[in-house]
């Protein structure tokens, strides 16, 4: 299991009481996630799903020691309680609100500078490592336990690939999104590493999209860095140029964004792609049989 | 979210950044009166729609007489102006910016964009102004400058000066640069712009530095704590089509194929596209219904795609997370039932409650092409369409 979102994990809900942090909170507790927890500020004292409720981050983090934090604030929220819950010293922070302006993100990156908090999302699907939990909100009923790490930008596509896997038998260690947007929190290069790290990862698979720099950076990284065999696919094979194509992050400003351009280089690399999305499952099958 | 070059550069002025005098105008009439009252004897006629390349396509000209300048506003104005990046189609001109004309002598180019790898704004200079900004940064990427900006601290004087020594910017220009910089910065971050940039900013014949054009474009996710910002939107710039679409809360762009495409998420969206392409297809439309898609959201998914008179077929592709299958597929038959769709409609559903999804559809008497999987979806959506067209 990854770092991440394993069995010693301690997790809490920000904006625990809403109906979306509600529903999902019981999801993840349904399949064991061991939720500690939540805050909801004005119903500290309460309980919720049988939980305690807090009024802040800081007490939820001092009665509970809690180090997940999975966010359901929605946007114009968002960025200070993914600040509130860095100061508060949680590790790993989900967020999953679709639509924080940019330069919150950007105010949020430098606030986390210094600190050793790391921020999925937002505009994510969140984390799962199946039986042991997850933080988010993709259909747990599809993952399985395994050993192929992925981490990828969209939400339905992860979903996508890992149905295509499951149908040739291939469970996963973890599952990461790390957003759709164009200022995200972290970037591929650091959940690699983290599976590199992780004993229970075989390899990874990395799906990724148009716009911006990131899964080239980590492709030229993982020749570096990683011994485990790295998969990838790159969606908008097909998109024009400067459009924005539903997630802000999407979009092609220049040619080294294009689907073309990325997918060249990471099989320049020698890295395993898939240039057809509906072959994401039998190129995972044919990098770990290599 | 993008506006004119008139609005962009209001908002400078307030930020302290010198633009030519000028105003927008809507007729000749108010061209020539215009003219004579910012006076001088030589003034620019500026084609207003949202698109680079003005210039080249003849959008932009400049006059020596107030009949002059009527004439060429009569020209311009309500003609189809063709740009690189208009599309075959055009742009009908509806007003133009009048400014008095400037003599040049140098022209620069200042720019601020969000840098996704060190997620931070970044101020990009160059000496190479009027020119397009990517292709100096393909040829002579040696003569563009760079600072970021630590938001905690703003752009910097010494930043300012920095980049102002690299590109030439000295003596009594130093100071007027720094100013300007500094401008822009304050406006992009005041109004949650998410691209700023002067291009070019020239020296003209009496020593001042001037915007003599300027591009901003804003955080569509910030609109909401930006109404004078959201007010400055001109829906006409926008396809219909896609304006409707944000409105019922779905993810439209108009592509020119003929396979339509409905499906939720950004990702999947466009690799259903890329399957489709792959199979030898060209979709029509990239469509994301997003997530909690009620029966409603798809139908009017239906609509909006069914609008574009080239679709032949459309390709249902959705996976299903936090959205339901059965709320989709009951969505898909309101639409088959209300609308009278006369394409073939092919459809792949996976996740949540799909079984549910599968028997509301096969309890139709609708004639739905039933996909096992991504590929399969695909490859029929293609097949259909061929056949289509070999009939014709």
């Amino acid at each position: 299991m990854s770092v991440l979102l394993n069995k010693d994990s301690r997790v809490i809900f920000q904006g625990f009481t809403g109906q979306h942090a509600t529903f999902h909170a019981e999801e993840a507790i349904k399949i064991g996630t061991r939720v500690v927890g939540g805050v909801t500020p004005g119903k500290g004292g309460t309980q919720h799903l049988g939980l305690p409720v807090f009024d802040t981050v800081e007490e939820a983090v001092q009665s509970t020691g809690a180090d997940v934090s999975g966010i359901f604030a929605p946007p114009p929220f968002a960025a200070d309680a993914i600040m509130e819950a860095i100061d508060a010293g949680i590790k790993t922070i989900v967020v999953i609100a679709d639509g924080i302006p940019v330069q919150d993100m950007i105010r949020v990156s430098r606030y986390r500078m210094g600190t050793s908090s790391i921020i999925i999302g937002p505009n994510t699907p969140g984390i799962i490592t199946p039986g042991v939990g997850k933080v988010g909100i993709m259909p747990s009923h599809i993952y399985s336990p395994g050993r192929i790490g992925i981490v990828s930008r969209s939400g339905t596509l992860n979903y996508e690939a890992v149905a295509q896997m499951s149908e040739l038998g291939l469970g996963q260690s973890s599952s990461i999104g790390i957003g759709g947007d164009p200022v995200n929190g972290t970037d591929f290069t650091t959940i690699l590493q983290a599976f590199e790290d992780d004993p229970d990862t075989d390899a990874v698979l990395m799906i990724g999209e148009i716009g911006g720099p990131q899964e080239v950076d980590a492709a030229r990284w993982a020749t570096k860095h990683m011994s485990k065999p790295l998969i990838g696919y790159v969606a908008g094979l097909s998109s024009p140029p400067g459009r924005r194509m539903g997630h802000a992050g999407a979009i092609i400003s220049n040619e080294s964004d294009t689907a073309t351009a990325k997918i060249d280089t990471m099989e320049e690399l020698g890295m395993f792609v898939a240039r057809n999305p509906a072959d994401i499952g039998a190129t995972v099958l044919r990098a770990i049989k290599s | 979210m993008n506006i004119h070059e008139y609005q962009t550069k209001d908002l400078l002025k307030h930020y302290g950044v010198p633009v030519p005098p000028g105003r927008v105008v809507h007729n000749d009439a108010q061209a020539a009166t215009v003219a004579e009252e910012i006076g001088g004897s030589r003034w620019v006629v500026k084609a207003q729609i949202h698109s680079g390349g003005r210039g080249k396509a003849g959008g932009v000209k400049a006059g020596n007489s107030i009949d002059e300048v009527r004439a060429i506003a009569d020209d311009i104005l309500g003609c189809l102006l063709v740009t690189h990046q208009t599309g075959p189609e055009g742009r009908l001109v509806r007003r133009v910016l009048i400014e008095q004309a400037s003599n040049i002598e140098r022209e620069y180019y200042i720019g601020l964009v969000i840098d996704r790898a060190t997620r931070r704004i970044t101020l990009v200079a160059s000496a190479e102004g009027g020119m397009d900004i990517e292709e100096v940064a393909r040829n002579t990427p040696e003569r563009i400058f760079r600072e970021v900006i630590d938001p905690a601290v703003g752009l910097l004087d010494f930043q300012c000066r920095k980049i102002a020594y690299k590109v030439g910017l000295k003596g009594t220009l130093l100071p007027q640069a720094i100013k300007i910089m500094k401008g822009l910065y304050r406006c992009m971050r005041d109004n949650d712009a998410t691209m700023a940039e002067i291009n070019p900013l020239a020296i003209v014949d009496n020593g001042q530095l001037l915007a003599l054009d300027a591009k901003m474009t804003f955080d569509d996710n910030a609109t909401y704590r930006r109404p004078a910002i959201s007010e400055l939107r001109d829906f006409d710039e926008e396809d219909p089509k896609e304006v409707e679409a944000t409105g019922h809360g779905l993810n439209y762009i108009a592509l020119d194929g003929d396979v339509g495409c409905i499906v939720n998420g950004a990702g999947l969206a466009m690799a259903t596209m890329d399957a489709i392409t792959l199979h030898g297809g060209r979709p029509a439309n990239f469509l994301d219904v997003g997530g909690g898609a009620t029966p409603e959201k798809v139908a009017n998914a239906f609509r909006i795609v069914l609008q574009d008179p080239a679709v032949k077929t459309i390709l249902i592709n959705i996976f299903a997370g936090i959205n339901r299958c059965d709320w989709i597929a009951t969505g898909i038959i309101q639409a088959m039932r209300d609308q009278n769709i006369t394409v073939p409609i092919v459809v792949r559903l996976a996740g949540t409650n799909v079984e549910e999804g599968r028997t509301i559809l096969n309890g139709s008497s609708f004639p739905f092409i039933i996909a096992s999987n991504l590929n399969d979806a695909a490859a029929k959506a293609v097949t259909t369409v061929k056949s289509i067209v070999t009939h014709i």
